[in-house]
């Protein structure tokens, strides 16, 4: 006589369950050398770059050392001038960027939660995301003029697309145990929206606000050394053009600064949104 | 009338997609019917348990008591009202506990309070004297992810609890854990409820689990669901933990197998005749 009917899956369950339902929560500030093992790759990278201009390799003309660029780079930012022109990219960046997610979160809920919504817009919507952003530029231009609106606009165009997708699929994905369990305690449909999908999409959201932030940053220089009068694109665009080369890898240099803190400022940013989420244990799914 | 709860052939049919056509004694369809006839009158007070092969619609049929989903035809009455949707006096427990997880256990507890407009204060109060009856009052600020299986069932189970419901309905709470934590949360369970006298519909695969808790245990056919015979268990009550290993225990366990496992067999025959269906 059998002690209980056994189920497969109930067995894979318990295998699945069981190594993330263990406290792993507060990791504290442990630090992780792992994390700095990357440091060794960009010395390696930076001591090239200080030795191929300095025994001949490449022309110093057309590459100056990094030495050299980094003077550069720090006269730059004393006299202003490279912060003035970071400033102006971010904060174009920002403008068009917080457009996009005024724009695209809530037109991602209407879509995922109505599909007959997604069905007429879903072509539209494929069409447009798969076409070149860079492409669009001249005709941005044409539209907008040479001033703030086309580069804001080219901006806020190019982020939507991360933003809206990854909010529609948050809202598509809810686990619908979740809205049952919520039903089952009386939730209306309002309480449905506010305490159920909105923070079981946050996740999802947050993680094509991070995309489209990093699109917004790529595209403002790409516009910025089309058509404009400021900002690090066009430091760097008219560094090339009066062929003051160091200027032009100073901007470069910023440029990679600028990413790499825009890039850790994001990933922190995540954490916090879905603090909720707890990490994965790496010694076990890595 | 006296029931707590009475299903009154209840008939329920899914259509699938064309494309999902089975094999229903030789005619292809693409309706499957899930539950066939299902009549059951549950007393109140009464710990009543639902056992059955999987897929016979247990799940299914608790979804319907709890007026989460419609009876094709048929009626449900929760006393004496026709159930037509989410009724505010039911309690619901899942087996993948269906915690929030970005909720922490305090404030998943509060979830069913919230919706029905009590302030906060005494929300609080209810949700910590809940954490502290099941033994998590240190437990209250901790989300989902950072609670064992156990203790995340025991938030779910005091969450079906909050609104102090006179009907909880348990879809294999215990299914997922290991055996010793299922054995502590139906002790847990058992005293709870001594106190309570919550009427209580619980559905199990565990065998051993159904005779431990149960006034009667309801043995469903194998697909479409039909209740097959419902079975007395004369075990004296309240249940410590030595009853198991008492011989009344045994025959009880023997009554209720003697009656499943026919059905069990039958489904695994269904399995094997299922087309395209591989291990
Ligand atoms: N929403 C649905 N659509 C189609 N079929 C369903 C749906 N829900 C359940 N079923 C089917 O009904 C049958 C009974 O399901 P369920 O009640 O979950 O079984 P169990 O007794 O194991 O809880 C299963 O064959 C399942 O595939
Ligand atoms: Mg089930």
């Amino acid at each position: 006589m059998p002690e209980a009917i056994v189920d497969r899956k109930k067995e894979q369950d318990l295998l699945v369950v069981k190594p993330i339902a263990i406290f792993s929560g507060w990791k504290g500030f442990k630090i992780n050398w792992s994390n700095y093992s990357g440091l060794w790759a960009i010395f390696a990278f930076l001591g090239l770059w200080e030795l191929l201009p300095r025994i001949g390799v490449v022309d110093p003309v057309y590459l100056p050392t990094f030495s050299e660029t980094f003077k550069t780079l720090i006269l730059g930012i004393l006299s202003g001038q490279i912060l003035v022109d970071a400033g102006v990219s971010s904060l174009r960046a920002l403008g068009g960027f917080a457009l996009a997610m005024v724009v695209a979160v809530p037109l991602g809920f209407l879509m995922g939660r109505y599909s007959q919504f997604e069905k007429y817009t879903d072509l539209l919507i494929q069409t447009l995301r798969n076409t070149s952003t860079f492409a669009l530029f001249p005709i941005f231009l044409l539209l907008f003029g040479l001033g703030e609106t086309s580069k804001i606009a080219i901006i806020f165009y190019a982020a939507s697309w991360h933003i809206l997708i990854n909010t529609i699929n948050g809202v598509k994905n809810v686990d619908p145990l979740f809205i049952k369990a919520a039903k089952s305690m009386g939730a209306t449909d309002k309480d449905l929206f506010h305490k159920v999908i909105l923070p079981a999409s946050i996740p999802s959201i947050v993680s094509g606000a991070r995309l489209g932030a990093k699109i917004s940053f790529m595209v403002v220089i790409a516009a910025e050394m089309i058509g404009a009068k400021s900002g690090l694109g066009f430091y760097i665009q008219s560094s090339q053009y009066n062929f003051f080369i160091p200027q032009m890898y100073a901007g470069v240099l910023a440029l990679a600064i600028l990413g790499v803190i825009i890039n850790y400022a994001l990933v922190w940013f995540e954490s916090k949104a879905t603090y909720w989420k707890g990490e994965l244990d790496q010694s076990i799914f890595g | 009338m006296a029931e707590k709860v009475s299903v009154e052939n209840v008939n329920k049919k899914f259509r699938l997609k064309k494309s999902q056509q089975i094999n229903d004694n030789g005619n292809l369809t693409n309706e499957i019917l899930v539950l066939d006839n299902v009549d059951l009158k549950v007393k109140p007070g009464e710990f009543l348990v639902v056992v059955g092969p999987s897929g016979c619609g247990k799940s299914v049929l608790l979804d319907i008591i709890g007026g989460l989903t419609k009876p094709t035809t048929g009626k449900v009455f929760h006393d004496n009202l026709e159930v037509v949707g989410p009724n505010l006096k039911t309690g619901y427990v899942f087996q993948q506990y269906a915690l929030f997880p970005w909720r922490t256990a305090l404030s998943n507890i509060e979830f069913g309070l919230e919706t029905r407009g009590v302030p906060e204060e005494e929300r609080t109060k209810i949700g910590k004297d809940l954490l502290s009856v099941f033994g998590l009052s240190g437990f209250a600020d901790r989300f989902p992810y950072q609670l064992s299986g156990g203790m995340q069932q025991r938030v779910a189970i005091a969450r079906s609890l909050a609104t102090d419901p006179d009907l909880l309905l348990m879809d294999e709470p215990f299914a997922a854990l290991d055996a010793q934590t299922r054995e502590i949360l139906q002790n847990q369970l058992l005293k709870i409820w001594d106190q309570k006298r919550t009427t209580v519909i619980f559905v199990t695969h565990g065998l051993e689990e159904a005779v431990f808790l149960a006034d009667r245990v309801v043995v469903m056919t194998a697909r479409p669901g039909k209740i097959k015979q419902i079975i007395e268990i004369d075990l004296p009550r309240p249940r410590g933990e030595d009853i198991r290993a008492s011989v009344e225990f045994a025959i009880n366990k023997e009554k209720v197998w003697t009656v499943l496992k026919e059905e069990v067999n039958k489904a695994q025959k269904d399995w094997e005749l299922a087309p395209g269906f591989s291990r």
